[in-house]
């Protein structure tokens, strides 16, 4: 085998080790940062911090009992998982993850690899990303179908909705950098951007970031729009009926997802993977994920959550026709 | 070799899941089966080379199933088995021609391969985006527009149908109000 393939190989390996077990970590992140801006501790019996509650929560998740209902739908009951947890990894096969670099030659068996940046450059990245998050909305949507549960149907038909509503504000938000880069091609973003922080594209569309960050919200369901699994209204929608390994596939799925968001929003706005004077940029970038991947958290200790006609609207009369604008006025400027 | 195992697990794995989207008398497996056959369609465009064409079948179809599966959801009970009233004989008599005849001109087309040459075809120069611009903006242009402003008028006649009472808002309606109207 060439060195490239073995590189992809192992750029797949490790996207999928990581990956899965920073959506594990993110629980306990997660959890630790809600309980500070609440003023509590948080997890800490199990370990230092309880740094060892992840361990103790996959333990519980791996030896629940697997329950299906008995009115509902097994085949697709248990797809349905399998769908979000699968599309989230396939999305991030055409994420650029650090620069393309060489493994050194004087390791064995793998020395003189060279891992891409991407696992598939194909020119048209961010699309398929979008495609492929969007195909993960059936997950949730089948989940609730299956169950025979009404708060699962009302969680599906959340689903139907919130999807609807957010997708051509992703779109269209995403349109306006696309135009001014001129490429579909994550790499190729990355590369737009690489003069410094002033090249970076959030301050030529600092309205196209917010629309996608509100977009990226809704597209994880993340707090302020989280209204398929809303505890206070539809005990837990979609998930009502889950338990066990096949509700942690959503969990992953969701984290994964999050992360993916975030990616793509340090990417695409801001500077991507590009060394920045004396910082190198793959730090750079693990510090911007991160970041984004807080301010997620952050938003969710901070804000309740919005009723589903409330996203509607704020979807289709606000962001929706500002989009319209901002493409609008990106294209008069890149004519001129 | 590769494409060819490919192309032949897709075409197997895409007729499959629409003949259960045809024959099923469950409403969930038919919209389920419908919205993988979609999206495995996609992957005979990314077969061919056209990222761009695969992608955005993806992307309109996973949208426009889902809302198929939004009123699917409104009209039936999902977890049960449908069952369907009438079976005409002459429309099935109809279609089966029809689809046979259509099966018999692809197979003429397979026989003689000079019958089929792409007008436009890709250049090594363009990438993929810009080759569907430039056969969307040169050749096929009037087409295009034409489909444009049908979407126009799709849209307009939904706004005109759903948009009789979109001057007062449910939500924002007080109480009292609404139990007024109840009672009247």
């Amino acid at each position: 085998m060439d060195a490239l393939t073995i590189g992809t190989i192992i750029k797949i390996l490790i996207i999928l080790a990581i990956v899965s077990a920073i959506a594990g970590f993110g629980t306990y992140i997660e959890r630790k940062v809600l309980a500070f801006m609440q003023r509590r501790l948080g997890p800490m019996h199990v370990g230092p911090f309880g740094l060892l509650q992840i361990a103790a929560d996959g333990i519980k998740l791996f030896t629940k009992e697997d329950i299906i209902p008995q009115n509902a739908n097994k085949f697709i009951f248990s797809l349905a998982p399998v769908i979000t947890a699968a599309t989230a990894f396939i999305a991030m096969a055409a994420l650029p993850l650090f620069p393309t670099f060489t493994i050194p030659k004087s390791l064995p068996v793998i020395g003189g690899a060279i891992v891409p940046s991407t696992v598939a450059d194909i020119n048209i990245g961010i699309l398929f990303i979008l495609g492929t998050m969007a195909a993960g909305l059936y997950g949730p949507l089948l989940a609730g179908m299956a169950q025979s549960n009404k708060w699962g149907i009302i969680g599906s038909a959340r689903t139907a909705v919130q999807f609807l509503s957010y997708e051509v504000v992703t779109g269209l938000s995403v349109l306006a950098p696309i135009m001014l880069v001129g490429s579909l091609s994550m790499i190729d973003f990355n590369d737009a951007q690489a003069g410094g922080i002033t090249s970076w594209l959030i301050w030529q569309q600092p309205i196209a970031f917010v629309l996608f960050l509100i977009a990226g919200f809704a597209e994880t369901n993340r707090t302020p729009f989280d209204l398929l699994e809303h505890e206070a209204e539809i005990v837990s929608g979609y998930l009502t009926e889950y338990s066990g390994l096949r509700w942690g596939m959503f969990f992953i799925g969701e984290y994964a997802n999050m992360i993916t968001i975030s990616i793509i929003a340090a990417v695409v706005f801001c500077g991507g993977y590009n060394d920045l004077a004396f910082i190198s940029g793959w730090f750079l970038f693990v510090l911007k994920v991160v970041f984004f991947f807080f301010l997620m958290l952050w938003a969710r200790a901070a804000w309740p959550h919005v009723r589903p006609d409330q996203m509607m609207w704020l979807c289709w009369k606000v962001l929706m026709p500002l989009a319209v604008i901002n493409i609008l006025i990106t294209g008069i400027v890149v004519m001129l | 070799m590769f494409e060819q195992i490919a192309f032949y697990f897709f075409s197997v794995l895409t007729i499959g899941l629409f003949l259960v989207a045809v024959f099923s008398k469950n409403v969930l497996y038919a919209m389920t089966s419908l919205a993988s056959g979609m999206v495995v369609i996609a992957g005979f465009f990314f077969l061919v080379g056209a990222d761009f064409l695969g992608v955005v079948q993806l992307i309109v179809y996973v949208g426009a199933v889902m809302a198929l599966y939004a009123f699917g959801m409104m009209f039936f009970n999902v977890t049960k088995n449908l069952k369907e009233k009438t079976t005409s004989t002459g429309w099935v008599l109809i279609v089966g021609v029809t689809a046979a005849l259509l099966m018999t001109l692809m197979f003429l087309g397979a026989i003689n391969p000079d019958a089929i040459y792409a007008s436009l075809p890709m250049s090594d120069k363009m990438t993929n985006p810009e080759a569907v611009g430039m056969a969307l903006f040169t050749k096929y242009l009037v087409p295009f527009e034409v489909a444009a402003v049908m979407l126009l008028i799709a849209m307009i006649g939904g706004i005109v149908l759903a948009g009789k009472k979109m001057d007062t808002s449910l939500t924002d309606i007080k109480d009292e109000v609404l139990q007024l109207k109840d009672e009247e």
